[in-house]
Formats: structure tokens, sequence, C-alpha cells
């Protein structure tokens, strides 16, 4: 069943708050700021908890099941994460607070910032980026102030390949960058000949994504960085697949020069609406001056006796603010307690698991699901959700039907260069079980695809609302509950 | 898929028929197949504008993605389908007809040379799988 809007559940006169008389004198608003009508529901409280609850109970969250979301590593978010950034010193401190009140706090920004140096093999860290496409902007904000710091002002141009995620053209055009793209090779690699003839000196510099959105280690990545450093551009890498090379393989080692980090993703710090993100950025040796204002840096270095002093500190030529304070200090508590809680040893032990579980179901499908690009996989693969013989279903019915099944469905239609692309993304977090029952979920819809396709092409059946009219949706826009009067 | 004869095609899938010097230019059958359901299509220049072989001129979103066109060919623009607005869905029903994009008066005839006939666009599509 669905349920109703909070406005259909509306009964007029209804109250869920008393309020008591007021113990000073009342002053009426001003004329030209009341309103004779204000629609808003009117319910009692326990009308709008049950209405609530209900609408939580039909939400689907990992939490719930498993949620192979290419793409967007839906990992499962330890819940020693929340404890930790519950703890009244993180929780009830406030931003405006003196430095010296808040020593914990900057310590613990100060770590992670030197941990995912670390795990990343750059020189310098921000933590402001409220997100990862925040974090997209910022690095391409100093890929563009290095230029200009350098008087090399011919630089306009960004190349992203055409497997990138969408935010990378959006945020080259945002920063005023004009974007050339790149295609795939058959192997799924960036096209080096294609790249190089791209190549001159009016390119800022590239944003590469590895693993790349097919879900495949960019086999020719050290040549593409090569190449691009010796036209003068920097090499942006896109962090979003970071879960397939945490303790593996370090981009600044690879010769990146900038990457950002979704804390939300690679982190386990909630995100799918559960947010909010955190998108920190790398930098190399030779960008550290142009990081946000302000990085945290330790002002005295302590001893036995005495703890370190920590203090926010502008960088030389730093791009400004991004955010305000200090950006999403509480993702940065739980993603400080899930490194914390695998240590330096282990941290490998996330990416080789993703990347077993990846490739363990794409090879439990793969008879009935065409591979896009058959190699072995990192953390995610990407199938083809079509059939010559079954010419009615796409991969969109494969996906309804798959709620019926209780399951999230996969990314459907991205990256762009595969037919019906279904991207399916397990994470390190799933058993074994629940990928061979995933698998066979999937390989049963194959098989009514063929013999019963009217069943994907009506699913779901077994959700509360069942087949959306997504054209309606998105060109009959309704952004509010009650249309104001036009005046 | 429908491919007339009589138009020319480029490789990202934009048609071109030429009438005299001008050129009037949409996207394909198989383009407005693969895009699925269209729901949203802004041309980007305007009439008067001198447009480079190449250059971006509309954005047309489907419910699977959004995607760019380019111009097919080099030319002045001397019409815009203003309909495509208010009715982006054209191009799915009507993408040779209704569904046109822009006209345009061609500055360099000699790039119809460089586009696919319908045979060929035929073959190009299916070698992409469809």
């Amino acid at each position: 069943m669905p349920e109703a809007t909070i406005y259909e559940l509306t009964s007029a006169g209804r109250q869920g708050v008393r309020f008591p008389d007021a113990d000073v004198p009342v002053s009426p608003l001003p004329a030209e700021f009341a309103r004779e009508e204000l629609p808003l529901p009117e319910l009692s409280e326990i009308d709008v908890i049950r209405h609530f609850t209900r609408l939580s109970q039909k939400n689907y969250c990992i939490d719930y099941g498993f949620y192979p979301l290419g793409s967007c590593t839906m990992k499962y978010n330890p819940k020693v994460n929340e404890e930790a950034a519950r703890l009244p010193g993180f929780a009830a401190i406030h931003p405006l607070q003196p430095e010296e009140t808040v020593q914990g706090a900057l310590a613990l920004m100060y770590t992670l910032q030197e941990w995912l140096a670390e795990i990343s093999g750059f020189k310098g860290v921000t933590l402001q980026p409220a997100a990862g496409a925040q974090g997209e902007y910022t690095g391409v904000m100093i890929i563009r102030a290095y230029h200009e710091s350098r008087q090399d002002d011919k630089r306009k141009k960004i190349i992203v390949p055409d497997s990138a995620h969408g935010t990378n053209p959006a945020t080259s055009a945002m920063s005023g960058f004009e974007v050339v793209g790149v295609a795939t090779d058959a192997s799924g690699n960036v096209d080096l000949d294609a790249l190089k003839a791209t190549l001159d000196d009016t390119v800022a510099g590239i944003m590469l994504t590895n693993p790349n959105t097919l879900g495949l280690f960019e086999q020719n990545v050290l040549e593409v960085v090569r190449l691009v450093h010796q036209a003068g551009g920097l090499v942006y890498g896109d962090g979003a697949n970071l879960n397939a090379l945490l303790g593996v393989v370090r981009p600044g080692d690879l010769g990146f020069d900038i990457m950002h980090f979704n804390l939300h993703k690679t982190f386990s710090t909630p995100h799918g609406g559960g947010g909010p993100g955190c998108g920190p950025v790398g930098v190399a040796a030779h960008l550290v001056d142009f990081l946000p204002d302000p990085v945290v840096v330790m002002v005295e270095a302590g001893d036995d006796d005495t703890a370190p002093l920590y203090g926010f500190r502008r960088p030389d030529k730093s791009i400004g603010r991004m955010k305000s304070f200090a950006g999403h200090f509480g993702m940065m508590v739980r993603a400080f307690c899930y490194i914390s809680m695998y240590g330096g040893d282990h941290l490998r032990d996330i990416a080789d698991y993703a990347v077993l579980n990846a490739n363990y179901l794409m090879h439990k499908v793969k008879q009935v699901y065409k591979v896009a690009y058959p190699r072995v996989c990192m953390h995610e693969f990407v199938v083809e959700g079509r059939w010559d013989d079954a010419p009615e279903v796409h991969a969109l019915d494969i996906s309804k039907r798959l709620m019926d099944y209780d399951y999230h469905p996969p990314t459907n239609y991205f990256p762009l260069i595969v037919h019906e692309a279904l991207m399916i993304e397990p994470t390190e977090t799933e058993s074994k079980q629940e990928l061979d029952q995933f698998a066979e979920a999937l390989i049963k819809i194959a098989q009514e695809a063929h013999t019963q396709p009217e069943l994907l092409k009506s699913a779901p059946h077994n959700t509360p609302v069942g087949r959306v009219d997504e054209v309606k949706a998105a060109k009959d826009l309704v952004l509010c509950c009650w249309m104001p009067d036009s005046k | 898929m429908n491919t007339p004869a009589e138009l020319k095609y480029n490789a990202t899938d934009e048609w071109v028929k030429v009438e005299g010097n001008i050129a009037t230019i949409g996207i394909t059958d198989y383009a407005q197949e693969q895009l699925s359901d269209i729901v949203f299509t802004e041309v980007i220049v305007s009439v008067g504008d001198s447009l480079k072989k190449g250059a971006n001129i509309a954005t047309v979103e489907s419910v699977k993605a959004a995607s760019d066109v380019n111009a097919p060919v080099s030319g002045k623009v001397v019409e815009v389908n203003e309909e495509l607005g208010s009715a982006p869905e054209v191009i799915n029903t009507d993408p040779y007809g209704k569904g046109w994009m822009l006209k345009v008066e061609l500055s360099d005839p000699g790039e119809l040379g460089s586009l696919m006939d319908a045979a060929a666009y035929e073959k190009y599509c299916q070698e992409r799988g469809h």
C-alpha cells in the first residue's frame, strides 16, 4: 500500500502542539508579512510519528539489504562510527570555540589529513569540501590557480575520458574550462592515440578515474600521466573508486597531482540520503600551497609531558574557503574511526575483498549476462541488461524486477558507453551467501526475460508503489505539495 | 531503425538534410532510440550564430541520460525549432520531421563529403552493437 502524503492526512483544526499563552506582550506581524492562509498539514503528534515511521519502514537501506549500486559504494557503515561521532567531545563542540578548547577535534583532523596523505601518496590534504563533487571543484580550482600562478594562461582545456562520472565534465565547465572528451579503447582503457591528439599547450589537465567506471584498472595509467605531464597539464584523480585500491596502489605514486576522496564511500560514512558527504582533496608537494583555507597544522610538537598544539593555518597561495567552518566534521570522525579499526596493516583487506567479491559475482552471472569488457574487474563490473532473443526487455526492466526479489537495483544506464548498462558493485562487506543469493535472483530474472517478459515489463509487483512513470516525473514537475497563489 | 536514404549522417548521430544552400539538422532515429524517452531539449545556439563543425548546438535529456548534439556542418544559423522546448517528445516520434533542431546556411559545402550516407550509417550503427 502506498503511504498517503502528509497533506492528504490532514484534518482541519487538528493540532500536535498547544502553545501556552504568551507571557510577554503580543505584537502583531507587520501587515505586509502576514498571510491569510498557510496551508500546512494539520495532524496530531501520533499521526505524524506513524506517518514517518511507516515511510521509514518502506525505505530500502544498507541496514536492510544488499545494495549493489555501482559507483556508489554502498558498503555497510559500522555502528561504532556512529558511537564515536556522538561522543560529546565531538558532537557538542561549536566551530567558533577558541582553538585551545577543541584540541581533540583538531588532533583528529590533523591525524586524518596525515593518514589520507599516507594512504594516497600525497603531500597535503584538505578535509574541507562538503562531498565528492565539491572536492572535484576544489581540485580543478587548484589546477587553475597553479597555471595562473605560473602566468601560463593559455591552458583552457580539461580532458575527460568518455567513461568519466558526469561530475567531471560538469566540474571542468563550472571552473571555466572547455571540456574535451577522449574515447575508450576496445579493452576499456583510455585510447592513447585519441588522448595524444588532444594534447598541446592549451591543456590544463585531465580528470581520470582509476579504476574507471567500467570497474577496470586503467592499464595505461602510467603512460596517460606521462603524456599529460609532458604537455604541461596536471593529472586529477577522481577518487570515487579508491575502495578498490586501498593499501595496494597509491595514486600519488602513479604520478597523480591531485585527487579527491569520498569519505562517504571509501571510508564508510553514510550517504545516499543519509549523508552529508565529505570530499577531502589530496595534492602533491607542488600544490600544497594552493589548498583551501584553512588546513589543520601542528603548531607546536609535543613531548612526553606535553600534548602537541594544533591550529588552523591559511596556505600561502590558498584558493580560499570552500566551505563554512571546518567542513562536515562528523564525517571526519566516522572515517577516522573506520581507518583506526582496520589499522595500517589491514586497510588492504578492504580492497582485496571488494575486488574478490566483484569478480566472484561477475563469474556467477557472466553466462547469462554479457560482461561489457570481459577482463578481471576491480570493485565493480558492468554487464549488458539485454538479449537479442528477448528484444523487448531493457536494463530498466531487470532493475525493476530485482525489487520484487527484495534487492536494491544496480546502477543502470551508466556508464554511457555500454548499451543497457547494469553496473554492479557488491562491496567488501557482503558474504558469499549473500552474493550467491543475489546471483541466483539475477539468473532467474534472465530466465523470466525469455519466458515471461511481461513480468519484467510491469515490475515491480511486490513494492508499495508499482512502476512509476519516469517521463511524467521528469516533465511534470510538482515541487510543492500545494500551489502558491500566483500574484 | 529508420535511416532515410536522402539524408547525410554524422558519426555522433546527427542527420543533415540539404536543400540548396540550407542544411536542416536533427538527431537520428538510432540516437532517439538509444536515449529512450526524451524529456527535455535545449537548442543552445541562436539565429545569426556562426557554427563550426563539431560545436555543441543542443542538449537532449532523456530518462536515461543527457547528451550533447554537435554541429555536423559549419554555417550560419537561420532558423531554430522553437517547438522542441515545449514538446521534446517529437524527437522520439518523428526524429526526421517535427524533431528537426535547426537550419544553417552552409559555409563549407565541401564538409558534406565527410558525412556518411544511409547505408554507411546503418552499418556504423550495427557495429556499435544494435
